[in-house]
């Protein structure tokens, strides 16, 4: 069991033409991922070390039986190109591509959730996710991560998902799914729709969280935890010696409540009865001893 | 980017939204004539991204060509919480009867925008955010379905302004939601929001902060640019297009990726150092990129060690190695260089690294042992693990 993807996940690539989708569509298929088909109106008929390009989603859908994507298209095509993957019907859209400007973010999030509520969008800006030794979708170096559990991961940040990563796997602690939930202001996929997908999962037994300064989702993900959660968890915000974040004018101090710095993150979590750690290193430490005591 | 209040009042009138008559202006005399052009009274205002300017002397009143020039001679040069004053705002001064607050901005839990407005506007919004909540109306817009007339007429009865402003005010909320949506902010506020005593509602003050995301499609932005007051590290940084924040140590640090950055600072912070500045090289980072970071980093002077982490997930081992080697034959580096190097393509960068390693170029496999030998070099310096600077935006936290 894992969350979201697993072996039987069938990808399509958004972008498999460009340089980065070409570099980690193979890269993806080379861990083990189906990647069934890409996408590029201009190069339909062509095909990608054997990846076959189709002119839109849902000719790739129809001709492959693909289910999800990823997306690495330029900022500007990005927000057309996820509602084109919602309207195929894809259930799981990942959407790599950074830069997206903020209201586009806002659009298509509650576009999608209102006409197309059975697809989930993962990102924009986000490294991916990973169901390790089955399924890698995006920049995730997975090559380190055991398979099998029983630990699940959830990171707002792309580089500090690899680090966990790279921890328990050093350790020899086996993952089940790692996902990257991306630090940009509309997330499509938040720490509590991880935590809850987690929380229902057989093989994973515990959880790690990476979060970062700014914004509200450590302590909604904090009260989700204490109110929803059985299974342990262990959880690092990066940040501490960061400068007081650059308020946005009185309106984003009156939003955030004063919430949104490391201490209060942590502070939040640890009343949730999660163990905190003070860096990545030391969440794998703690880790390792929930492991050993489940 | 946050733009000056003349920015976002020429913003704001673009979009139709009523602001005062004025003009900015950066020395006494052409202070004084603008003044004598627009007719007294006229109000001084310092042109400066900080609050509390009013408090510091730098917003002033002058009904005569005298007291424009002893304002404006006060004002400018002034030192605002940091922030010198180069540039007044010179405006009618506006009959106010009264002061509301308007502002929209994104509400990252609802996933939907936010609009505030209250009755009670003027400087002290924040202290009635937690005082007195019920004063501020608030209402969620659907980005998908936009802001109705409809609804906005509601807010605006549900926020109790003077009846006599309601037509107004609607108005102008509508422009400013167009404005926000159209013109890609992040934040557009108007505080306060003036009804004058002819029964006229217009915007006295503009506070408004650009998504630089959108940067792509905003081509009048061009205009704004180059003009913010930034720390000289900061505007090197923003010229190689890094995503960096200034900070007091003596550890330079680069990272890729915002929250390993993040957490770089603190591991330094931890093991007994200061960080010297935050500083993500971002995903893909080229031998280019490289090569800048440890440029600007070289700038400041205070760094005595320069500790570099990379996790390579976009950003491939190789590409990192490169770019060090390329950016030592391309600057003198004045500090040694500690280089933990792991993820995708770790080894291949490393074997790039082995040939260059010496006393001054130092690999490390942990985070955590990186961190200590780079702040064993840097040594204890005077500076403490004091802050400064604004933070790194929502983009990059």
């Amino acid at each position: 069991m894992s969350i979201f993807v697993n072996k039987d996940t069938k990808l399509i690539v958004q972008g498999i033409t460009g340089g980065q989708g070409r570099f980690y569509a193979l890269r993806n298929r080379d861990y083990g991922t189906q990647v069934v088909g890409g996408v590029n109106p201009m190069k339909a008929g062509q095909d990608v070390e054997g990846i076959p390009v189709f002119g839109s989603v849902a000719e790739a859908r129809d001709a492959t039986g693909g289910t999800a994507t990823m997306i690495l298209v330029p900022a500007p095509a990005a927000p057309a190109a996820v509602l084109e993957a919602a309207e195929a019907g894809m259930e799981l859209i990942v959407c790599l591509t950074e830069g997206i400007p903020a209201h586009d973010e806002a659009h298509f999030f509650n576009k999608v959730k209102r006409d197309f509520p059975k697809s989930r969008i993962l990102g924009p800006n986000c490294p991916g996710l990973v169901t390790v030794g089955e399924c890698n979708i995006g920049f995730i170096p997975a090559e380190v991560a055991k398979p099998g559990g029983p630990v699940g991961i959830v990171s707002r940040s792309g580089t500090l998902t690899y680090q966990a990563l790279a921890e328990l796997g050093h350790k020899g602690i086996g993952v089940t799914t790692c996902v990257g939930i991306g630090g940009d202001p509309v997330p499509g996929t938040s720490f509590i729709d991880c935590l809850e997908a987690f929380q229902a999962d057989s093989d994973t037994k515990a959880v790690i969280m990476f979060g970062e300064i700014g914004g509200t989702a450590e302590e909604e993900a904090a009260e989700f935890i204490a109110s929803k959660m059985d299974k342990p968890v262990a959880a690092y915000v990066a940040g501490v010696t960061a400068p007081p974040g650059k308020k946005m004018g009185h309106a984003g101090a009156i939003v955030s409540g004063g919430k949104g710095t490391a201490q209060g993150k942590m502070d939040a979590l640890r009343e949730a009865g999660v163990r905190v750690g003070l860096n990545p290193t030391e969440v794998g430490d703690i880790m390792a001893e929930v492991v050993a005591s489940l | 980017m946050d733009l000056f209040e003349y920015q976002g009042k020429q913003f704001f009138a673009s979009f139709g939204i009523p602001v005062s008559a004025g003009e900015a202006v950066d020395t006494v005399d052409d202070a004084v004539a603008a003044a004598d052009r627009l007719g007294y009274p006229v109000v001084v205002k310092a042109q400066v991204q900080v609050g509390g300017r009013g408090k510091a002397g730098g917003v002033k009143l002058a009904t005569n060509t005298d007291e424009a020039r002893e304002h404006a001679s006060n004002i400018l040069g002034l030192d605002i919480k940091g922030h010198v004053v180069k540039r007044v705002w010179i405006e009618k001064a506006s009959d106010i009867t009264e002061e509301y607050y308007a502002s929209f901005t994104l509400d990252r839990s609802a996933k939907k925008h936010l609009g505030m407005l209250s009755a009670q506007g003027g400087i002290d919004i924040e202290d009635i955010a937690a005082t007195n909540p019920e004063a501020i109306a608030r209402i969620h817009v659907d980005p998908v379905d936009g802001l109705t007339e409809a609804q906005c007429r509601a807010w605006v009865e549900e926020a109790k302004l003077n009846p006599a402003a309601t037509e107004g005010a609607v108005s102008i909320l509508i422009k400013l939601y167009r404005a926000y949506v159209d013109g890609d902010a992040d934040l557009v506020e108007i505080n306060p929001l003036i009804l004058t005593s002819d029964g006229s509602v217009h915007a006295l003050d503009a506070k408004v902060t650009l998504d630089d995301s959108a940067d792509f499609r905003h081509l009048e932005r061009e205009a704004w640019q180059g003009v913010a007051d930034l720390d000289p590290r900061d505007a090197l940084a923003k010229e190689k297009g890094l995503q960096y924040v200034g900070l007091d140590g003596n550890v330079g640090v680069i990272a890729n990726g915002a929250g390993l950055a993040m957490s770089t600072c603190d591991v330094v912070n931890q093991v007994g150092g200061a960080p010297a500045n935050f500083l993500d090289i971002g995903g893909g980072a080229s031998a280019a990129v490289m090569a800048n970071a440890l440029e600007v980093i070289n700038a400041d002077p205070k760094v005595e060690a320069i500790f570099i982490n990379i996790f390579g997930g976009i950003t491939k081992g190789e590409e990192v190695a490169n770019g060090i080697v390329e950016a030592l034959g391309r600057v003198e580096i004045k500090s040694p260089i500690v280089i933990r190097l792991d993820g995708t393509n770790a080894e291949e960068g490393r074997a790039i690294l082995k040939s260059h390693e010496s006393d001054r170029l130092i690999s490390h496999p942990t985070m955590v042992g990186a961190a200590k030998r780079a702040v064993e070099l840097a040594g204890t310096g005077p500076s403490g693990p004091s802050k400064r600077g604004t933070g790194p935006d929502r983009r990059g936290a």
